[in-house]
Order: C-alpha cells, then structure tokens, then sequence
C-alpha cells in the first residue's frame, strides 16, 4: 500500500449538517470514499490508502481539481482504493460531497 | 429507490437502503470506528473501513429487524476475522432482543488471507445462528449478489429458516472452480456458465427445496419475500430436524444418479424442463410451483 496524505485550502466548505458519508467499494478499478465533518472550514484533508504505487502527481492533480470545483471545505476524506483510474476518483468524490450534504 | 433496482447490481448499502423502511437503518460499528481486517495490512492488501459487511438495525413495515448485508464486490465478499464478528455479534444480539435477522448474503466463504480466524468465525456464526434459532427467533437469508453464496457461506445459509434466492443467486459449498480443480474438468467445467448456474442458480435451489420462495431481481421483490418469510414460524427442534434428515434421505435416493439438473426437473415432471432456465420468473413459478420438492423448517 502506498499512503498519501493532502491538505488543501478549497474556497468553498461543504453544505449541509450530516456528520458523514461513504460511497464506493473497495474493488478492482473502484474505491472507498468516506467523508467526516470537523475540521475548519477552509481546509480538507484527504487520506489515501491506494494499492497501485508511484501515482502522487496524478492524485495531486486529481485532488487539486475536486477542490477548486466542490464544496470540500471542513471535511476529513479517508480513501481505500483498489486500483482506480482518475475519472472513478473523481466520480466517487463528487458522489461524496453531494451525498454529505443531504439531509 | 424506485422498484427497478437490481438486487443484483446494487452494493450492500444499497440493498439495506432500498429493503428496510426508508431512514429507518442505524448501523453498528460504521465504517468511521474503522474496525479494519488485522490480516490485510500483512498481505499489504487493501482495507475496506467495514471489512465488508454492514450489520445494524431498523424497521421493515414497522417492524423491528437486525440486518447483515455482505458486500461481494470487497474480496468477494470473503469472511475473515472482523467480518465474522459482526455477524456474530449481531446474532447474539437478536436473541438476546429476540427480534429477527435479515442477512443479505453475497460472499465466496472463507477469506484465504485470514483462513484460521475465518473458519473459526463461520463456526462461531453457526453455533450463534443455531442458539438464537432454538430460542425460536427467526434468521432468513437473501441470496441473489454477484458473489453468490458459497463455502462457509453455504453452511452458514443452511442453518437460516427460510432462504429467498433470484435467478442469480448461487448456493452451494465447494464453488465451480473448486470442483473443476478437485475433480477435473470432465466433472465440472467451471467456465460453462449455463452449467453452472442449473447446478447451483436460484431457479434449481427453489426446486429442490435449498430455497423456500423465489424472487425477481428486484430491491423490492426480495422486500416482499422477507416479510412472507418472517410470517413462517422458523421452529428449530429434534423433530424438525428428523424430518429434513429424511427429506434429504428421499432426494439423495431419487435423485442421486442424476447427471444434469435437467434429469431432476423431468423426474419431478416440470413441463419442458429444458426450456426452464430462460423463463421469466412468472412464468417459472406458474410451472413449477406445485411441482417443486418442498422446503422444510431445518432447511
């Protein structure tokens, strides 16, 4: 397993009051995303425990995008992954935030 | 969730959303207590937070239920030692509650990384499952995920008191490869999928017995088939147990030089039994529903 960890700064911070969220499986090509209110926020710090090595610069990038375009702020994300390619994280994360903001 | 929700495509989650009343599930131990697999990390395996398996409880029709819904996608929905605790734990609980257990089956058995702990785990399930039958709280298991239900999933299924199985449900122990590779490919090719699933699909377990009601692949379907199945009386005793001996007894006789799930159908005067596996669940229980071997109380 290769471990990352990311703070960001997103300008926007999640909507709603749900505690958490999850979304996703750990399986080939797929992941786990779960989502935990608690931190301030202008920050979001993202966990990432992912089976296939020497991808930082992609999951920067990928991390980078999600919180320029999503309300990430406040929110602890922690990542199981199994091997997804970019488009699926960024899915999973969309899916993430939207599922936190429900009532 | 709207009626058109595969069971089959659905993740465990969402099988336990769509089932039970709308908000109405609290899970235990959830995904953010973490309660990961010891064994993965040595492996240098992924971890999912819930190992696998969801339990908690909530209501169906208002009525209060335990549930444990495996997710066969996360290692086949494989048993290991964290995974197996909290189904034990669910089943001591209910009959210490004494309310009944839904468990949303989807798993290969056994998970290899943690083999030992595994096994001891399904055995605990069984001793669990058995102590809260005879305190005459009823278990049903729902079958019809992507992983099937197989090895000590299998045993584990066949100490419920009732079983609702779809098409794409698989019961069975010793899954197709196993037998390939035991037996040789002359006994079972593992890859003819037709094969595979007459032997061990939904459609021959409802009519031989394995399974007592079989539903579409539908959310809400297997919804309706649970509160059928929580209405039965679910009694565990010698006697009940006697009687499924002598069933089984009776099958393996009339049954037991069969080569094809096909030569059963005709034995038990399915009409066109060679047309059964493309019929739509309708129509397959128009045929067979007086014809099929019938289920009985021990399983």
């Amino acid at each position: 397993m290769e471990k990352l960890s990311f703070t960001m700064k997103p300008s926007t911070a999640a909507a709603g009051t749900r505690a958490r969220a999850i979304v996703g499986v750990v399986a080939s090509g797929n992941l786990e995303v779960l989502l935990e209110r608690g931190l301030p926020a202008n920050i979001c710090v993202i966990d990432i425990a992912t089976a296939a090595h020497g991808f930082a610069a992609v999951w920067e990038a990928v991390i980078d995008d999600f919180v320029t375009r999503r309300p990430a702020g406040g929110l602890h994300i922690s990542i199981n992954d199994g091997g997804a390619r970019p488009d699926m994280v960024s899915l999973r994360l969309a899916q993430g935030v939207r599922l936190i903001e429900e009532l | 969730m709207t009626s058109a929700t595969s069971w089959y495509e659905a993740n465990a989650r969402q099988r336990v959303e769509a089932l039970l009343d709308p908000r109405s599930f609290a899970e235990f131990i959830g995904p953010e207590q973490r309660e990961i697999s010891p064994h993965l990390a040595i492996f240098d395996l992924p971890e999912q937070f819930d190992d696998g398996i969801i339990v908690g409880r909530g209501t169906l029709k208002g009525r209060r239920i335990l549930v444990a819904a495996q997710e066969g996608r996360f290692m086949g929905g494989a048993i290991g030692e964290v995974h197996g605790a909290k189904l034990t734990g669910l089943l001591r609980a209910a009959r210490s509650l004494g309310e009944p257990v839904l468990i949303l089956f989807d798993t290969g058995g056994v998970r290899l990384q943690e083999a030992n702990v595994g096994e001891l785990a399904i055995a605990e399930i069984m001793r669990a499952l058995v102590e809260m039958r005879m305190a005459g709280v009823q278990v049903v298991g729902l079958i019809g995920g992507r992983a099937g239900c197989y090895g000590g999933g299998g045993l584990i299924a066949g100490c419920c008191s009732a079983l609702i199985v779809s098409e794409q449900g698989r019961i069975s122990v010793s899954g197709p490869e196993v037998i390939e590779t035991n037996k040789g490919v002359e006994e079972f090719d593992s890859r003819d999928r037709a094969l595979v699933w007459r032997t061990m699909g939904g459609k021959h377990r409802y009519l031989i017995g394995g399974a007592d009601a079989f539903a579409d692949d539908d959310v809400l379907a297997f919804r309706e088939a649970a509160l059928m199945a929580l209405a039965g009386n679910g009694r565990l005793d010698a006697g009940v147990l006697e009687a499924e001996q002598q069933r089984l007894e009776r099958r393996l006789h009339r049954f037991g030089k069969a080569h094809d799930a096909v030569d059963i159908w005709t034995d038990l005067g399915v009409r066109e039994p060679a047309e059964i596996a493309g019929l739509a669940t309708d129509e397959f229980l128009r045929r067979v529903t007086d014809k099929r071997e019938t289920a009985n109380g021990a399983r």
